[in-house]
């Protein structure tokens, strides 16, 4: 096991970024000119960092399998960007935020990273801005901030509820400069199969174009991963379709560690599953539980009469529902961190509560909501004295003014309507902490390749705050990345063009196309689909919500021999040299089936329960998380092996020297 | 629900392409229009045959990567609705359905229903941007007040998912309401105007450039729209044309 | 500026600045026509004046005649590209659910438009020049209202005319109102007054050309 050196600067926790900026490498603007850079993927992290590589003066190539940057799933992120800009007054500052991340991430997260990403984190906004992004504005004309989960102050700055689309828009504004500069070639749909290293470091890649199948090399003096996070491995997740771990992953088997897999946020208010067809899980932002109550019936007879379709949850009264939030945090009731309603969510269900057909589902009730606005309403109206009927009637019209466009999707979907009956909402797998392991140049442990985004494992910890994404993408890539890759490309001014026609490129092409050809003549017996959801079935029992040794043990023999049948007897449709969805599916769909193992053995691994890993044998008595901050307070960083159940683990030992460690408690 | 499906295939850019019969049985209403075809496709791989390919990614109406011409209409019948996000609950028993790729000069077909729409990624890299650097050495965020109204204009037009649904249901395959949403945007914002002039240039060349046609003001467009993008926009790029044009 | 000409956006403001030169020439000649209805003098005197002022037949009427031509060949060259912009058409193409019929086919109700007014030159105006400059007729101020009365005996002709107002009114409802959208002008929305008139106008111009057409015609057969 070898010791992770994080590269952290010296000095005080706020001077660290700034001394290192001071003191790292520089490379000239005229040799920026003969150093080549590839990023692939072009969500928020990679337009960002590719945009401000190539105005440095870098050649950058992107890569994403999208025929769009634009449409990287970046853009579906829809609550807002935390900035720590004190605009409202209210006591923000940079340690705050900083504070808020690193106990929100249950302290294990990096210190010298969380407070870098808040110190930049104001530098976004004015960035964005300048961009031309339309965040919403007050009537005085300057931005509007909303509160968000978990913090006692009000620093989310959001454009309706499309924040992440506006954002990725700004940078993919910023992307298409460059590349009407010539700056940046973008390759479209394309992926990445390889990581190619000559003399250890990363020289290039190995894409297909995914329209003509061609296998292509590409050479550069330095390879950015910010290619998002591996939720999919659930199969059903608030991911996209194509969301995948491949980049990440073939980096991972060349030689980067891969840290944290098993830190998962499963986020609390999605719309439940429907039936066995879905695809896809859909997110109603957070910012419901605002307003909206949770409960089952308290009776269990309610539930099964209820899922029987014999009953409505609409027509139960007030004694017989469990608002079961509210009874357990009294403190903070409906508005307890995403991980904590998850597992009170899946609690309540599990124990015979749940109230759609599948039993994984509970109410998000507007009614009270209805009342109090519409009392409110009717009184500022002058109207002292209105009836039940009137307030509700009103109270509804409010609540269409705030959340109007979430209530329209939930109808569209479930084919309910929400102000008439408690909408239906069940946790599901939305955003992973875990990813490549980076020091804090966000260099991985192969030289010359970085992480950037939701690809790294960096600032979250093992929990993420509300809003905190987009702030992490866009840190990495417009303020982060662009120096300290320059720290390490001054050290390659005299290298040269990178020539792709050597034998490392040579064999790892051959390596890409063995892996092709196997899959393509395996005997052709079931889906890629198929194996995908029995995989997502595996990971979801038995390393979702709550985790149990047991079960994580029998969830590696399970993925490591569905593994094995996949590589058997995948049947994967088609021709490798034309466009073809379900090669690219099985690609992923193969990647992930070591991912899955190698999850399920860092949860068994990590004997405490924090932030988005709960393990039942680690809780207090009332069944809150119990953290072991003596004996796990690192970061668990594990190298390949074919086998991930006998992946080598490196730590890193986490060092809080601005903080206390503390329980987190909602009560 | 049992459905007649005639889906349009096509091996590739240069081949000649059909509509082929596809009946699909056991489709329930709850299905996004995407999850049927993903049944159908995995009907298709089980008895041998080549699944049919299509765009699709966020599959919550925001990626903008779906596209079908469903029933001649872009994106199926519900308006302001990508496919991903229309049901099969708008569909009733022993329904026809047609699917098509979007039709036009700019957007070849790849395979099947997939077309390339980098006519798109083009025109926006014309000029579809704010030069400034992304160092970060920007001026405060909230030293250019912006008048909420017309924030919230800049904002509405900003949210254009670039599907194509505009060009696919014009008659003229026209490009205009998703090049003067992007010009609209930054025409609002005080941030773009100091380039609007070589904006509004650089993009109209660039989307004649591509085969696109023209405007007839049919509207078809706006109604398509899955995002509800406003014909004003093409009138403001009007404008902002001749402004550019003629007082220079 | 060489771009302004060959832009996609400049085809729109020269079909839109012709289209709306045509509105207000459509606008004088009723004006005038429908006085050959209240008072045929009046109908007469203007008639002539519009005959044999120079500047009318040597400044606006090529002008006019120029505006025609502009028009039409730019539609034509309009929808040539247009048509280009979609060499392969869908199987099926739901038009009605999206838009009017009128705004889709511009180009026949123009076509029919322009057929109809072949015949109308042939009608009056080849019949105006050959008065005047051919075979050289007396200067008549009184012949006008006659010469009118007198192209709507016959009952086909009538018909023709009374069916071309119609596609042309069809033409006016999209074409008036969406003039001002190519144009950009602001405020042209949904609903607002402006658009009303514009479509007001459309219906009331043509159906007074037909209410002329119709009087004359029955007022012969009455006598």
């Amino acid at each position: 096991m070898a010791v992770l050196d994080s590269k952290v600067p010296e000095g005080p926790l706020d001077e660290k970024w700034v001394n290192h900026k001071n003191n790292i490498n520089l490379v000239n603007p005229a040799n920026k000119r003969n150093i080549d850079v590839i990023v692939v993927g072009t969500g928020l992290a990679g337009s960002s960092a590719a945009a401000t590589l190539g105005e440095l003066g870098y050649n950058v190539k992107t890569f994403c399998y999208n025929d769009s940057p634009r449409r990287a799933h970046s853009i579906a992120a829809q609550g807002g960007i935390n900035a720590a800009k004190n605009y409202q007054g209210d006591g923000d500052s940079n340690y705050r935020l900083f504070y808020d991340t690193i106990k929100g991430g249950d302290y294990r997260s990096r210190e010298a990273n969380t407070y870098r990403l808040a110190e930049v984190s104001s530098n976004i906004i004015d960035q964005c801005v300048a961009q031309g992004v339309p965040f919403a504005r007050e009537y005085g004309g300057l931005l509007d901030n909303r509160s968000f989960g978990g913090v006692l102050v009000s620093r989310t700055f959001y454009a309706a509820g499309q924040t992440g689309q506006q954002l990725l828009l700004g940078a993919y504004s910023s992307l298409n400069r460059q590349i009407n500069r010539g700056k940046v070639v973008p390759f479209n749909r394309h992926e990445m199969l390889d990581l190619v290293i000559v003399d250890g470091k990363a020289r290039g890649i190995i894409a297909r174009n995914l329209v003509t199948g061609e296998i292509e090399r590409h050479g550069a003096h330095a390879v950015v991963i910010a290619s998002g996070g591996y939720g999919n491995v659930f199969f059903l997740s608030t991911n996209a379709m194509g969301s995948n771990v491949m980049a990440a992953w073939r980096t991972h088997r060349r030689g980067a560690y891969f840290a944290n897999p098993c830190y998962t946020q499963i986020h609390p208010t999605c719309i439940p599953v429907s039936g066995e067809h879905q695809s896809k899980l859909t997110l109603m932002s957070e910012s419901l539980r605002n307003d909206g109550r949770i409960w089952v019936p308290k009776k269990e007879e309610d539930a099964q009469a209820i899922r029987d379709g014999k009953k409505r949850g609409v027509d139960l009264k007030e004694e017989d529902r469990d608002y079961y939030l509210e009874r357990r945090y009294p403190a903070f009731g409906n508005l307890v961190p995403r991980d904590v309603a998850s597992r009170a969510a899946k609690e309540r269900c599990d124990a015979g509560f749940g109230v759609n057909k599948t039993g994984n589902a509970v109410y998000l009730d507007f009614e009270a909501a209805f009342k109090r606005y519409g009392k409110v309403e009717a009184l500022t109206h002058g109207h002292k004295n209105p009836s039940e009927e009137e307030m509700i009637k009103l109270g509804k019209e409010v609540i269409k003014k705030k959340y109007g466009n979430l209530f329209d999707m939930y109808q569209n979907i479930a084919d309910e309507n929400p102000y008439e009956v408690p909408m239906k909402i069940f946790p599901a797998v939305h955003y992973t902490m875990g990813g490549l392991w980076v020091d804090y140049n966000l260099q991985t442990t192969i030289p010359g390749c970085f992480a950037a985004g939701e690809a790294n494992f960096s600032d979250h910890g093992a929990n993420r705050l509300g809003a905190s994404a987009l702030m992490q993408g866009l840190a990495d890539g417009y303020f982060v990345l662009p120096y300290t890759i320059g720290d390490y490309l001054s050290h390659e001014i005299r290298t040269g063009e990178i020539s792709t026609d050597t034998p490392e490129f040579e064999q790892a092409e051959k390596d890409t196309r063995g892996r092709i050809e196997k899959l393509m003549n395996a005997t052709g017996t079931h889906s890629v689909d198929y194996y995908h959801k029995k995989l997502g079935l595996i990971m979801w029992n038995k390393c979702g919500m709550s985790r149990n040794a047991p079960d994580l043990r029998s969830a590696m023999d399970e993925i490591s021999e569905l593994r094995a049948d996949f590589w058997k007897n995948v049947k994967v449709s088609g021709s490798a040299d034309t466009k073809n969805q379900e090669l690219e599916k099985a690609g992923r769909v193969a990647d992930f089936l070591e991912l899955g193992e190698l999850f399920a053995k860092d949860a068994l691994d990590r004997n405490e329960s924090c932030g988005g890993h709960f393990r039942e044998e680690y809780q207090t008595e009332d069944g809150e998380a119990l953290r072991d901050d003596e004996n796990y307070a690192y970061v668990a960083a594990w190298g390949y092996n074919e086998n991930p159940r006998d992946s080598e683990l490196h730590k890193e030992e986490l060092i809080f020297d601005n903080v206390e460690l503390k329980t987190r408690s909602y009560k | 629900m049992k459905l007649n499906l005639k889906i349009w295939r096509q091996e590739g850019p240069k081949v000649k392409g059909k509509l082929v019969d596809y009946p699909l049985d056991g489709v329930d209403g709850d299905m996004s229009f995407l999850e049927m075809m993903d049944i159908l496709n995995e009907k298709l791989i089980n008895e041998g045959d080549i699944p049919v390919e299509f765009d699709h990614d966020c599959r919550e109406g925001i990626c903008g990567s779906c596209n079908m011409m469903i029933n001649g209409e872009p994106h199926g019948p519900q308006k302001l609705t990508t496919t991903c996000q229309l049901h099969m609950r708008k569909f009733s028993d022993g329904d026809t359905i047609t699917i098509e790729p979007w039709r036009a000069k700019a957007f070849p077909v790849i395979k099947d229903l997939i077309v390339d729409r980098s006519a798109f990624d083009r025109i926006q890299q014309a000029g579809g941007y704010i030069s400034v650097n992304t160092s970060g050495n920007t001026q405060d965020a909230n030293s250019i007040p912006i008048e909420k109204s017309k924030a919230d204009e800049a904002f509405w037009s900003a949210t254009c998912i670039g599907c194509g649904a505009c060009v696919a249901a014009c008659k003229n395959a026209s490009a205009m309401l998703f090049t003067s949403a992007k010009i609209s945007q930054f025409a609002l914002l005080p941030q773009g105007e100091l380039e609007a002039t070589e904006r509004v240039e650089a993009m109209v060349r660039q989307m004649d450039e591509e085969g696109f046609g023209n405007c007839s003001n049919t509207g078809a467009c706006m109604v398509e729209c899955p995002k509800g993008i406003k014909l004003e926009n093409i009138a403001r790029m009007n404008r902002e044309y001749l402004k550019a044009e003629v007082v220079g | 500026m060489s771009a302004l000409v060959k832009s996609s956006l400049a085809r729109k403001w020269v079909m839109a600045l012709s289209g709306l030169f045509l509105v207000v020439f459509l606008t004088q000649h009723f004006t005038i026509n429908i006085t050959s209805v209240i008072a045929p003098d009046t109908f007469n005197e203007w008639s002539h004046f519009m005959g044999y002022n120079p500047l009318v037949q040597f400044i606006l009427q090529p002008i006019l005649i120029a505006g025609v031509i502009v028009h039409f060949i730019m539609g034509i060259v309009l929808e040539i590209r247009n048509n280009k912009a979609r060499p392969i058409k869908y199987k099926r193409f739901d038009g009605n659910s999206n838009s009017t019929w009128v705004s889709r086919n511009m180009i026949y109700t123009g076509a029919v438009v322009l057929a109809f007014l072949g015949l109308h030159f042939y009608d009056f105006w080849i019949h105006e020049i050959d008065y005047k400059y051919i075979t050289v007729g007396v200067e008549d101020p009184t012949r006008y209202i006659e010469e009118l009365r007198e192209k709507f005996v016959d009952p086909v002709r009538t018909w023709i005319y009374v069916g071309s107002f119609v596609l042309l009114a069809l033409h006016l409802w999209h074409g008036f109102n969406s003039s001002f959208q190519s144009m950009g002008v602001k405020s042209v929305k949904q609903g607002d007054g402006f658009r009303k008139f514009t479509y007001a106008w459309a219906i009331l111009i043509p159906a007074g050309f037909v209410f002329i057409a119709l009087y004359h015609h029955f007022n012969h057969i009455a006598a």
